[in-house]
């Protein structure tokens, strides 16, 4: 290689004279703007080591001009969270009756945030970010409760779950009439029918309506109600509407006849506050279904 | 070499070997039938057919007369040892060839969780440990090691030390990514990122890796060259540090030597901060200094240009090893962690930046008078693009370690992004470049199978770089300006699961970018078996290799 390609505006072409395998090494001098740049990052760093904590003592540690601690600042932040949700009335969220509270615009608010992110938190991840639910969860949106849709109802249910160990939990199961041999497949057929008809939605006319309804009759009329309304005691869902918790095919609701339901919503007593778990009852009642 | 001279007995050391190794069956077969858990009785028992693996290979090796000794130099010239490194590069191709799968196949799992199968051994949390481990340690760790005992012997001028201690290395040091890899979909794992495997897997890759600090050790000793070069300086400073911080982070007390779980002897933000210290620095020693050593042999040998300033790879090298080892504290912003160990890993992350950037201003000068090279030359784009992308990783970092940055980008998938530009920019991109240097030379082949196979693999990967880390700065900084939003009292005006939500579109066009870069390291693996067999696509297309390329001399 020819010595003069070596040179350039910045490269002098000397080289170490070292020789490896065939590579060379030229003596270029440091890139200026490469060193300047060095020493400031240095001067930079002792001037941030005098104002903040930087280097250990034996015993403590240099604190800096400010004193700056990142425990304090936090410390203080949360401090004026506190005020400023205390300036709200916070302590009655707790006491306060729902009549109160949402007469009082300023604790309502504080009460809806509260809800609003416990329900993110907490909620969110069985009946979805906005609460509309998915199979097996219910929407909270809509203005159908299994267990009641006022405001100490909803609150029961947060605090006790359902179908939970608790003593006040909801409890109330969707029995598994064909796996227990209740009933057999025909039988199912025929009230699965009936009990789609109730929403007009029968989907086969060779099956006979008047067996399917005898069959509801004797099986299901005692927590679903004589006209398939449902009762919120025992959380048995209203048949004929369009909502359907655990989908509305005809294999579906085979399905839900045949092996039952029991789902769990768990109990918050104990996790939440009391505060929080009140808060949760007046977000989820104002999301549009609240009774 | 004559048959004649050969005995077919193994001679005292290698009886002593086998004598070590049956004590080591012996002791591994008692463990696999004391284990107090199976994850332990199966690796016992791996450890147990290894050791009798190197007894019928140390026996086998003397039966047909291979262990006589071998000249170190043949007619006046060194009789090189590249066995080992051609065993190193195709090792190094396999693993990464899986590393880059099992990440395509969790970033899938980001985006649709249901693709964890609902299987234990394929959940994400044993899965993204087996990905990391694979492209670090078994990927990088073999192109390491292979380059490493390449560029020594050639910039030495002798034979790598040792007859049986560099295979040692080579293939101990891929038993422990074995043992490694089947311990996460085991479930065994010490839970420190980037040093999972489990004590008995630790104290294995430590004889490993003092063995192959001996090997290079002794090689430089014996060196032809008046001077060290700059390559082996970071090589040396790579295995030196990665044997003191393997060491000290895995420092840890087994609940039985009859079972894989232990407990470190650090407790708290004591143990937090260990184990930064570790993992900053298996960046900055194993992914920064080992493949810069890398770019000092590969970028001149294959532009054929001088190294640019051996002033300032003097500079760059020191300021680099003395600044490095004090940044891990930067991943601990905003913990238990005192103010004062945050404020000092932040600021020599800051003053890091110059020195990390030396390498990358040497290698990119290196290419004056050369740069019509990266029109022509694919491979040398390669080390090149990666240069750029460790550039700009080595300002990312100390960006991102300035504690009002790392206050939004911490935890976030921003972190991700700057690890892969690294990871796949800068480290994949470098290896790339020196394995499609070193096939054809280790293989006597003139020049690679195809160039334009070279192109294609650049170009299919670097879209896919692209689509990674941009898609990853959106999401990330995204994800953090949602964590970080409040209400006037406080209350997060996002869930997690909202933010959870935000991100799944990005998943995508992450893993996307993921399966682009598999696709061009498949190619890579196609056209690098073609040139081992011999072929050449574009015999007549293309001017003839490097070595018999008349000198380009440009223009004043």
């Amino acid at each position: 290689m020819a010595e003069s390609a070596l040179k350039s505006p910045e490269s002098s072409g000397e080289t170490t004279g070292h020789e490896w395998d065939g590579i060379r090494e030229l003596n270029n001098p440091l890139p200026r703007w490469w060193l300047y740049t060095l020493y400031a990052t240095i001067v930079w760093s002792f001037a941030y080591w005098v104002v903040y904590p930087a280097w250990p003592l034996l015993t403590s540690y240099t604190t800096g001009l400010f004193g700056y601690s990142q425990r304090e600042v936090v410390l203080e932040e949360v401090a004026r969270v506190r005020e400023a949700r205390a300036a709200r009335g916070q302590a009655q969220l707790a006491s306060a009756s729902f009549e109160d509270i949402r007469s009082d615009p300023n604790l309502l608010n504080l009460a809806l945030a509260t809800g609003k992110a416990a329900f993110g938190d907490n909620c969110a991840g069985c009946h979805g970010v906005s609460a509309t639910g998915r199979t097996g969860y219910p929407s909270l949106q809509d203005d159908e409760w299994l267990w009641g849709g006022t405001l100490p109802e909803i609150e029961r249910t947060i605090r006790f779950g359902a179908r939970t160990s608790h003593p006040e939990s909801r409890a109330g199961d969707m029995m598994a009439f064909g796996r227990d041999g209740i009933l057999k497949r025909d039988e199912i057929r025929s009230v699965a029918n009936y009990v789609l008809s109730l929403s007009g939605k029968a989907y086969d006319p060779k099956l006979d309506l008047a067996r399917g309804g005898e069959i509801f009759a004797q099986n299901c009329a005692a927590c679903h109600g004589d006209t398939g309304r449902g009762k919120q005691e025992v959380g048995a869902p209203d048949l004929t509407d369009a909502i359907w918790l655990y989908g509305s095919s005809p294999e579906q609701v085979i399905a839900t006849i045949t092996n039952g339901r029991k789902g769990v919503m768990p109990a918050w007593e104990g996790r939440l506050d009391d505060a929080t778990i009140r808060s949760l009852a007046l977000y989820v009642h104002g999301l549009g279904g609240g009774r | 070499m004559t048959r004649a001279a050969t005995n077919n007995y193994l001679n005292p050391a290698e009886l002593g070997l086998v004598g070590v190794l049956g004590a080591a069956f012996l002791a591994c077969t008692l463990a696999t039938a004391r284990a107090i858990d199976p994850g332990f009785g199966f690796h016992a028992g791996l450890f147990a057919a290894a050791s009798a693996a190197g007894i019928v290979a140390l026996i086998e090796r003397a039966r047909r007369g291979l262990n006589q000794p071998v000249p170190a130099e043949i007619d006046g010239r060194p009789n090189y040892n590249l066995g080992v490194v051609k065993f190193g590069v195709a090792a190094a191709m396999f693993w990464g060839v899986a590393g880059f799968l099992v990440g395509v196949v969790i970033a899938l799992q980001l985006w649709a969780p249901s693709l964890n199968l609902g299987l234990e051994w394929t959940s994400f949390g044993r899965l993204r440990p087996l990905h990391t481990s694979a492209v670090i340690f078994a990927f990088g760790g073999n192109v390491l090691i292979a380059t490493s005992f390449y560029v020594v012997q050639k910039t030495c001028r002798v034979r790598l030390a040792g007859d049986l201690a560099p295979w040692f290395v080579m293939l101990g040091y891929n038993f422990f990514i074995v043992v490694a890899g089947t311990g996460y979909l085991l479930g065994i794992t010490q839970s420190k990122e980037y040093a999972e495997p489990e004590w008995y897997a630790d104290l294995w890759l430590t004889l490993v890796w003092v063995v192959y600090l001996l090997v290079f050790l002794a090689t430089i000793w014996r060196r032809k060259e008046p001077h060290i070069f700059v390559a082996n300086w970071f090589y040396l400073a790579f295995i030196v540090t990665i044997a003191m911080l393997h060491i000290v982070n895995n420092l840890a007390m087994p609940v039985s030597v009859f079972g894989s779980k232990s407990y470190p002897i650090f407790s708290g933000v004591q143990d937090a901060l260990i184990q930064w210290w570790y993992g900053h620095n298996a960046v900055g020693f194993f992914l920064t200094a080992g493949f810069l050593a890398i770019m000092y042999y590969f970028i001149p040998k294959r532009a054929e240009r001088p190294i640019y300033s051996y002033r300032l790879s003097i500079i760059h090298f020191w300021a680099l090893i003395f600044m490095y080892i004090w940044a891990g504290p930067h991943h601990l912003h905003y913990t238990a962690l005192p103010d004062w160990a945050q404020t000092l890993g932040m600021t020599f992350s800051i003053m890091l930046w110059m020195p990390s950037w030396g390498g990358m201003i040497n290698g990119l000068m290196t290419l004056s008078g050369a740069w019509d090279k990266l029109r022509t030359d694919p491979v040398l784009r390669l080390m090149v693009v990666s240069l750029a992308f460790y550039g700009m990783s080595t300002f990312e970092g100390p960006m991102m370690s300035i504690k009002a940055v790392n206050s939004l980008s911490h935890y976030t998938d921003w972190t991700i992004g700057h690890v892969h530009s690294g990871a796949l920019g800068w480290v994949a991109y470098i290896s790339f470049g020196a394995i499609y240097c070193l096939v054809p030379w280790l293989w006597n082949r003139r020049e690679l199978y195809s160039l334009k196979l070279v192109e294609w693999h650049f170009w299919i990967s670097t879209l896919g770089i692209v689509l990674y880390i941009s898609s990853m700065w959106v999401a990330g900084i995204m994800q953090g300006l949602m964590w970080r939003a409040y209400n006037a009292l406080g209350f997060l005006e996002y869930s997690f699961v909202e933010t959870v939500e935000a991100m799944q579109p990005y998943y995508l066009v992450r893993a996307l970018g993921g399966v682009l870069f598999l696709i061009g390291a498949l190619i890579m693996v196609y056209n690098l078996v073609m040139t081992v067999r011999g072929r050449e696509a574009e015999l007549a297309l293309r001017p003839l290799g490097p070595a018999l390329q008349p000198s380009l001399v440009p223009a004043e």
